[in-house]
């Protein structure tokens, strides 16, 4: 009868860990089928719901099941607490902030992740088992997870910050040559530290704890250097590979505890954030190279164009070509976001169709601060999605087009893209706004776009350009029309 | 490279999840239309907040004083990471989603 009961006790004992391994196995099964049903305009949103799923399974069963050296979890109110704060704080953030403001959004959370990675590290350090580095040293596995983990969820944690800040305009660019240099030393000093970590031997790592707040801070610093000088305008890119970074370091996590689900899931989303960021390299036709050392506007000297002449149009006379025309195409950019001028933008397009003129609008894949940001932008005001037409697709509907309206958009409309071999965007794929039958651009101002190159579009003969913000300049043209 | 070799046997089943993964994560990617790499992102950032775990993992075994406040600060920013992360997405995929209905009703 005891040998029964001493028998069921192990059994009942390894079923709690095969509980927790087995909905490790569902989790990441969900992340790959969630992520996979996210590629899909049809099963996006359930695919977010089943990787939800996934995640809140794998942190209840953490919780419950999960032993080391067979100590289960403690601590738990302050964990719940913790989670609680943690879901108050996101939700409120996530649902309040503005569809515009969803890049920043992306880039804040995600540092908040590779802080998290950065913490894990932080508090692992001290632990390592004195018996491992005995026996092998510093160098081993457990301690590169350890200290790769600090570092590249540091870097994440201050990039994102630092690209939060840019996009949310509270922190320029910092563009001197010499950035180039700062950055490959620090990355130099990073890597260099950790070998001399690991080159330690067997040490107390009581006696060297403060070494893992020297890379970290060595680690802040390359995070915030490493995002400085790059352009707002390839912050997506920055973004989606800082993704990829925080998920790296959340599979560090995985090496370190053993764990199948942080695992899969950061290595899964650091190869897919990778790919995700060359896709987006790809729809500009750069190098991802080229964005790190942030090549842009320092590049060649353009080439000699005559600089022709900038010519306005007035209110009364946009409204009238626009009235009259059959086919408008209209090309929203940034200015469309930062002036929040979408629900205008819709209005104009109703008003329009209601008088019988086509309109439709020309999406470029990297217009604004994110791929696909018009979209989602245009689809908050209401916009049918049948309405937004990739590039490539509208290109060759634009000779019959009688305006394009191009509403704070510079560099995916500017020709030099086609024509400029010297140009930083040579090559890159742009809406073909300049074949149309009559151009209306509306901008702030004569700058230039975030690539910083003329755009000789604007000079271009069949250009007028309306000037102003991008909110008032449509509401104006509405009213305009309205009283035709 | 007697000692790479060793870790290699110890990490196997590990670095066979890892090649594996690295794979998948390309192949789910590719054939993304551009429309939906914004909500992608999203929901591949909501889906590293798996970090998470490690924070709930080294915040029940904390003891010292420091441990249990960076413990808990782990623990609450991975919850931000997750919480936020998931509910953007789905609040970008919502939009995209009403237009067909409202077409319709039209």
């Amino acid at each position: 009868m005891d040998k029964i009961i001493t028998i069921t006790e192990n059994i009942s004992f390894t079923l709690t860990d095969s509980i927790l391994e087995l909905s490790y196995l569902i989790a990441s099964v969900l992340f790959i089928v969630g992520l996979k049903m996210l590629s899909n305009p049809e099963s996006a949103r359930r695919g977010n719901t089943y990787a939800a799923i996934g995640m809140v399974l794998a942190i209840i069963t953490t919780i419950l099941f999960h032993k080391q050296d067979g100590q289960p979890i403690g601590n738990i109110g302050y964990i719940l607490v913790a989670i609680v704060i943690g879901t108050i704080v996101g939700w409120t953030i996530a649902m309040k902030v503005k569809m515009t403001a969803m890049p920043q959004l992306v880039s804040l959370f995600n540092g908040m992740g590779g802080a998290s990675a950065a913490l894990i590290s932080l508090m692992e350090f001290p632990h390592i088992s004195a018996a491992l580095v005995a026996e092998h040293g510093m160098m081993n596995g457990h301690v590169l997870a350890i200290l790769l983990g600090l570092v590249i969820g540091s870097v994440s944690f201050a990039g994102s910050m630092i690209a939060f800040g840019k996009l949310d305009g509270r922190i320029g660019d910092i563009r001197s040559p010499l950035m180039r240099y700062i950055n490959i030393g620090l990355l130099v000093i990073v890597v260099g530290f950790i070998v001399y970590i690991m080159t330690l031997g067997s040490v107390k790592i009581e006696e060297i704890t403060y070494l893992i707040y020297i890379l970290l801070a060595i680690a802040l610093i390359y995070g915030i250097a490493f995002v400085m000088p790059i352009g707002g305008a390839d912050m997506p890119v920055v973004i989606s590979l800082l993704n990829s970074f925080t998920g790296v370091a959340a599979a560090m996590g995985g090496f370190l505890y053993n764990n199948q689900a942080m695992l899969t899931g950061g290595i899964l989303v650091g190869s897919a954030g990778t790919i995700l960021t060359v896709l987006m390299c790809n729809a500009m036709n750069r190098s991802l190279l080229n964005v790190i050392i942030g090549a842009f506007g320092g590049g060649g000297a353009a080439m000699e164009h005559e600089e022709g002449n900038i010519r306005e149009i007035t209110l009364s006379d946009a409204a009238v070509l626009l009235n009259y025309s059959q086919k408008v195409v209209i090309v929203p950019g940034y200015g469309l976001a930062v002036a929040q001028a979408q629900h205008i933008c819709h209005d104009l397009d109703k008003l329009l169709e209601s008088k019988g003129v086509e309109v439709k609008y020309a999406i470029h894949p990297v217009a604004g601060r994110m791929p696909g940001h018009m979209n989602v932008l245009l689809a908050e005001a209401d916009v049918p999605y049948e309405k937004l037409i990739e590039s490539e697709h509208i290109n060759p509907d634009l000779p019959n087009t009688d305006v394009v309206v191009v509403i704070g958009a510079n560099d995916v409309v500017n020709p030099a893209a086609q024509d400029d071999p010297s140009s930083p965007i040579y090559g890159m794929p742009i809406v073909n706004a300049r074949a149309a039958k009559n151009i209306i651009v509306m901008k702030r101002g004569m700058g230039k776009g975030y690539a910083a190159i003329e755009n000789y579009l604007f000079y271009n003969d069949k250009t007028r350009m309306l000037f102003g913000n991008a909110k008032d300049t449509l509401q104006a043209l509405v009213a305009e029309i309205k009283e035709l | 490279m007697q000692e790479i070799l060793t870790y290699f046997f110890e990490y196997r089943q590990m670095i066979f999840v890892v090649v594996l993964s690295v794979f998948l994560g390309i192949e789910v990617i590719s054939n993304v239309p551009a429309i939906l790499h914004t909500p992608l992102m999203s929901g591949a950032n909501a889906i590293h907040g798996v970090v998470i775990i490690g924070a709930i993992i080294v915040m029940g075994h904390a003891e010292t004083t420091l441990a249990m406040v960076l413990g808990f600060l782990a623990v609450i920013l991975g919850t931000l990471n997750v919480v936020g992360g998931f509910v953007v997405t789905d609040r970008m995929l919502d939009m995209f989603k009403k237009k067909p209905k409202k077409e319709t009703k039209n």
